[in-house]
């Protein structure tokens, strides 16, 4: 069992709530070493379905397309493709087939895993408005294509608002994922919207 | 367009707060540390636990904990044995909105007091907290990219600051305000003295985010009791009204946002407002305790809240309108970013900030003024709710 250290409880403390708090911190050494903790790994596998939207999105990334759906009484088009319009609770209208370029929205350079353990490359992700869709949709991706490893050097070469394309992976490698898209890369001249 | 159909007729208070301490680490267990907040709480109100009718508990994702359905597990140190109870959950956004479910209860007529506890403990989740988070992603497109949680912040962050041409000196100042802020508060885990440029030079872990920029993992847990008009007014001889409470989500496409203005946080704000009768919100509200679990979001906040023009709240931060002792004292609490975040009890600790503020008990935190009404704001989900509550001293 634990060697609890007893915080020192401030007699009276200068602010509320005016009396000794209870807790019981512990340090690393403690943490690690002597208190009566146990660990569990779970182990639990998922089989999740894409869904119908989804399912034809995907199918369009295996060939290379990022299709957008459109719903005629709000007028938007959207992207990732859904099978209803959230706002107006109906049935989307239309598939369309967008452009596999776009702009970034906004970025970030990360520098560590999730369980902060440092990166060496950093990873660039964003949200990549896609072209052809109503203003401001996008969906999350990674920049790439870049070089250098510092925000001096990264920011040198990204930017909110820099028009990105799509890098595909070849066509015998895709598997109708998100990551058939390796990332988006900046473009000097962009087409038309 | 009017955000509620009418005006509720029963009036609800707030008439005890409690807090455990908030730590890195505890030895206590969840059950243990609700315990600590939840008796505080009925001890400062003068009540025991036979008097409560009903209890609420926020708590947020199980995946922290490793225990599922831990609403349930942690019902006996929230003191809900042998009674209704309802566990509030909406991520980060729990903590306030924890109050507002119990303000439900009690301004339906259903019950005249209850108990509302909120408890998190993070530190049990290995390697770190962050893990519980992996799973708020999309399963099919978004979680092959691998984003963690720091990403969406930083995106967000990046957004707002490109929106505005904020810099990220101004958002550094956030930082160095709170945990300066929570010197005073007794709970606090983070508290330190510390200038813009330590900001700057902590480690950049999603630029713009830099390490000092974020809340830390915290144990910890808050309570307050809710007491209808009459039986507060029999408790207490200062009870802090709940004048108003809102909540909105915005879409799960959050790729499809305008990351640069939370405007479901004006959505909630503008709720809670109306049923408060606030109709000029930088002039009626004196005191603010907006959600600052990264620096850039109290910012974000009070501009939803509207206590700042959109892209300016760096800009009145920066010329000290959100000191402690400046014209809109801001997380007086220290906030998340000093006192610590423990996710559900960190919104419902700045419920418990509002009471002691608006009751003129904050000592050495105490904002200057006679302050009468103040506004609690906590976010969470992926990026997508705001939970407001209005308190006043009348
Ligand atoms: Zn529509």
């Amino acid at each position: 069992m634990a060697r609890t250290r007893a915080k020192p409880a401030t007699a009276r403390a200068p602010a509320p709530p005016y009396v000794p708090l209870r807790g019981h911190p512990l340090n690393e050494e403690e943490f690690r070493g002597q208190v009566g903790s146990t660990t569990w790994v779970p182990r639990l596998e998922y089989a999740w379905d894409a869904g119908v939207a989804i399912s034809r999105f995907l199918d369009g990334l295996r060939e290379g397309k990022i299709y957008g759906v459109r719903c005629r009484r709000c007028g938007r088009t959207v992207t990732p493709p859904r099978a209803f319009c959230e706002l107006d609770f109906k049935p989307m209208d239309e598939w369309i087939e967008l452009r596999d370029t776009g702009t970034i929205n906004t970025f970030s350079i990360c520098y560590v895993t999730w369980d902060m353990k440092p990166l060496r490359v950093p990873q660039i992700p964003a949200v990549i408005e896609i072209d052809g869709t109503s203003p401001r949709v996008g969906f999350l991706h990674l920049v790439g294509g870049v070089r250098g490893r510092t925000v001096t050097e990264i920011r040198r070469q990204v930017r909110v608002g820099l028009p990105v394309r799509a890098v595909w992976k070849p066509p015998a490698k895709r598997e109708g994922a998100i990551t058939d898209i390796l990332h988006f890369e900046p473009v000097r001249k962009r087409a038309n919207r | 367009m009017s955000l509620i159909k009418r005006k509720p007729q029963r009036r609800v208070a707030v008439i005890g707060a409690g807090l455990s301490l908030f730590m890195r680490r505890a030895l206590d267990t969840g059950k243990e540390l609700a315990y600590y907040a939840a008796s505080q709480a009925l001890q400062t109100a003068g009540i025991r636990l036979k008097d409560i009718q009903a209890v609420v508990m926020a708590t947020a994702p199980d995946a922290f904990d490793g225990v599922h359905m831990k609403g349930e597990w942690l019902l006996d140190g929230a003191g809900g044995v042998g009674k209704p109870y309802l566990r509030a959950y909406v991520g980060g956004g729990s903590g306030v909105f924890s109050i507002i479910s119990g303000w439900m209860m009690v301004a339906s007529g259903l019950f005249d007091l209850v108990l509302v506890v909120a408890e998190e403990k993070m530190s049990s989740c290995q390697p770190h907290p962050q893990g519980a988070f992996l799973t708020i992603f999309d399963h099919t497109i978004e979680r092959p990219l691998g984003p963690n949680l720091l990403w969406i912040f930083s995106l967000e962050q990046q957004r707002y600051m490109a929106a505005y041409g904020i810099r990220n000196e101004d958002i550094a100042l956030v930082s160095v305000k709170n945990k300066h802020n929570a010197l005073a508060h007794p709970a606090a885990q983070v508290a330190a003295h510390l200038t813009v440029k330590d900001i700057l030079d902590s480690d950049v872990v999603a630029w713009p985010v830099h390490r000092l920029m974020v809340s830390p993992i915290s144990d910890g847990a808050a309570a307050v009791v809710l007491a209808s008009e009459q039986v507060a007014r029999r408790l207490s001889d200062r009870p802090i009204w709940i004048q108003g409470v809102g909540w909105c989500l915005d879409t799960s496409y959050w790729g499809n946002r305008d990351l640069a203005y939370p405007r479901y946080v004006e959505k909630a704000a503008w709720m809670a407002y109306e049923m408060a009768g606030v109709t000029e919100p930088r002039k009626q509200i004196h005191v603010a305790e907006p959600y600052d679990p990264f620096a850039y979001k109290e910012l974000h906040h009070l501009e939803g809240l509207q206590l700042a023009d959109r892209g300016q709240a760096p800009e009145d931060l920066a010329r000290g309108r959100f000191d402690r002792t400046g014209e809109l004292p801001s997380c007086p609490s220290g906030g998340l970013m000093g006192v610590g975040n423990p996710i559900a009890a960190a919104g419902l600790m700045k419920i418990c900030e509002l009471f002691w503020q608006l009751r003129r008990e904050a000592g050495a935190r105490q904002v200057p003024g006679n302050p009468e009404r103040g506004v609690a704001q906590a976010w969470g989900d992926l990026m997508q709710i705001g939970t407001v509550a209005v308190l006043g001293v009348r």
